[in-house]
C-alpha cells in the first residue's frame, strides 16, 4: 500500500508542476513527471510475489509462476508515445520562444500585431 | 522487495522536486534523468525486462531532444518571483492536491495488496500463449497476435506525431502572394 | 550545430555499426528475448543520432536524406497495415496470424510465430525513421527564420 501511495505522491508532484508553474519549459518536465508515474503504478499493479519474468525458455515446466504480463503489454507502447508526444511538445515551445522572446506563460497571452 | 523499492520511489520524488524547482533549465532536464533512470532499476526488479530495455533508451533520447531545444533557446527562468500572488497560488494549489491526494488513497485501498494478482484474465493469455502463436516472449504474442489493432492504432499515433513536430519545425519558406 | 574533436568522430564511426547491428537483432529475435520492435527501433535511431551528433549537421542537411527518412518511415506504416490485410484475401477475419496457422514451424526458433517477427520489422522501421527525422529537424532548425 505504501508503493501505491509513493506512485500518487510521484504524480501529484508532476500536477503541481502543471498547474503552479509559469515557465513552458516547466511545465514540460511536469508532464514527464506525471507519464512516469503513471507507468510506474501500471508495472506496480502487475507484480507477484514469486513470479518469473513473462518469457518461456526451452525446458520450463508448463505450470510455472509469471507476472501478470497485460499491465506491460500496456505500458511498452506508452513509453514510446510519451517520447513522441514530448518532442512534439518541445518543438511548439521552440518556436513560441522564437515568436515572443520568452517562457514566461503571464506575457504570451499578451497578443502582439 | 520492500527494502529496496521503497528508497527508490524517495529517491524519485526527490528528483521530481528538484527538477521542478530549479532556477537552471539545464540542471532540471538533468534531474530529470534521475528519475529516468531509477524507474529502469525498478522496472528490472519488477520482473519487466522489455520496459527496461524501453525506459533506458527512450529516456536517453528524451535527454537529448530536451537539451537540443533548450540550447537553441535560453538556459534560465526568469519567471519567479516573490508576492502575495504567489503565496496565495501556492496555498490553493497545496489545499487542491491534498484534497486529491486523500480520494485517491482511499480508493487504491480497495484493490488487492502489493504482490497478489488483480487481473483474472491473465491466466488464459499465459496458457495459450506458446501453442496458439508460437512465440516465446509472452507480451510480444500479447501486442502483436492476441491484441494486434491496438498496436496498429498506437503506429498511427506515432506517425501523426512525428508528423506534426515536422509540420511546425519546417523552415520552408511561404510564397507570399 | 557543430561536431565533435576528431577522437569523438573517429570513436563514433567504429561505435556506430555496432549499435545499429545490436538494434537490427533485437527487433528480429523481438519473440524470443525480450525487445521487439519498439526496443530496437529506438535503438537503431540512436545509432545514427550518434553520427549526427559527432560530426555535425552540416554535413547531413541534404534534402535526399529526409526524404529517404519520410519513405522509410511511411514504407513501415504501410507493410504493418498490408500484414494485417493479408488474412482478408483468403477469407479469415482481420488481423489473424495466417503464417503461423498454414504452416506452425517449432517453437523456440528464429523462423516461428508466423506473423510476428515481420510485424516486429516494420514498426522497427517506423520508429527508427520517425524518431531520427524529428531529431534532424531539431538539429538544422535555425533561430530567428521566418516559417
Amino acid at each position: 500500500m505504501i508503493l501505491y501511495t509513493l506512485a500518487i505522491v510521484l504524480f501529484l508532484v508532476g500536477l503541481y508542476g502543471v498547474l503552479v508553474k509559469r515557465n513552458i519549459f516547466k511545465i514540460i518536465i511536469g508532464l514527464a513527471v506525471i507519464e512516469y508515474a503513471v507507468n510506474l503504478l501500471f508495472a506496480l499493479i502487475g507484480y507477484r510475489y514469486g513470479g518469473a519474468a513473462p518469457i518461456r525458455t526451452q525446458g520450463m515446466p508448463q505450470d510455472t509462476l509469471f507476472v501478470d504480463p497485460i499491465p506491460q503489454a500496456l505500458v511498452l507502447t506508452a513509453i514510446v508515445i510519451g517520447l513522441a508526444t514530448t518532442a512534439l511538445i518541445a518543438a511548439v515551445a521552440v518556436r513560441i520562444y522564437e515568436k515572443y522572446d520568452t517562457y514566461d506563460v503571464r506575457k504570451i497571452r499578451k497578443l502582439r500585431g | 522487495m520492500l527494502t529496496i523499492l521503497v528508497p527508490l520511489l524517495v529517491l524519485m520524488i526527490l528528483g521530481a522536486v528538484i527538477a521542478l524547482e530549479s532556477k537552471d533549465l539545464l540542471s532540471g532536464i538533468i534531474s530529470l534523468g534521475i528519475i529516468g533512470f531509477a524507474l529502469t532499476i525498478i522496472f528490472l526488479l519488477l520482473q519487466a525486462p522489455d520496459l527496461a530495455i524501453v525506459q533506458i533508451i527512450v529516456e536517453t533520447l528524451t535527454l537529448v531532444i530536451l537539451i537540443a531545444a533548450i540550447l537553441k533557446t535560453t538556459r534560465e527562468d526568469t519567471t519567479e518571483t516573490f508576492g502575495f500572488k504567489k503565496i496565495l497560488l501556492w496555498g490553493i494549489g497545496l489545499i487542491a492536491i491534498a484534497a486529491f491526494l486523500l480520494v485517491t488513497v482511499n480508493i487504491f485501498k480497495h484493490l488487492p495488496p502489493f504482490g497478489s494478482p488483480v487481473l483474472r484474465m491473465a491466466q488464459p493469455y499465459i496458457d495459450l500463449g506458446l501453442p496458439m502463436t508460437g512465440a516465446a516472449n509472452l507480451v510480444a504474442a500479447i501486442i502483436l497476435d492476441f491484441r494486434g489493432y491496438d498496436t496498429l492504432g498506437e503506429a498511427t499515433v506515432l506517425f501523426t506525431a512525428v508528423a506534426g513536430t515536422v509540420a511546425v519545425l519546417r523552415s520552408v519558406g511561404r510564397k507570399r502572394a | 550545430m557543430r561536431g565533435m574533436t576528431p577522437i569523438v568522430q573517429c570513436i563514433s564511426r567504429l561505435m556506430a555499426p555496432s549499435i545499429f547491428l545490436l538494434g537490427v537483432y533485437v527487433v528480429l529475435h523481438g519473440h524470443l528475448t525480450p525487445g521487439g520492435g519498439f526496443a530496437g527501433g529506438v535503438l537503431i535511431a540512436g545509432a545514427f543520432v550518434l553520427l549526427v551528433l559527432a560530426f555535425g549537421s552540416d554535413e547531413w542537411r541534404s534534402r535526399a536524406l529526409n526524404w529517404n527518412a519520410t519513405v522509410f518511415e511511411s514504407l513501415g506504416l504501410f507493410f504493418f497495415w498490408f500484414l494485417a490485410v493479408m488474412g482478408l484475401i483468403e477469407g479469415v477475419p482481420f488481423f489473424v496470424n495466417v503464417i503461423a496457422k498454414a504452416n506452425p514451424g517449432h517453437p523456440y526458433r528464429l523462423f516461428s510465430a508466423g506473423i510476428i517477427p515481420l510485424c516486429n520489422a516494420a514498426i522497427g522501421m517506423e520508429v527508427a525513421a520517425g524518431l531520427f527525422f524529428v531529431f534532424m529537424c531539431l538539429a538544422i532548425l535555425k533561430m530567428g527564420e521566418k516559417p
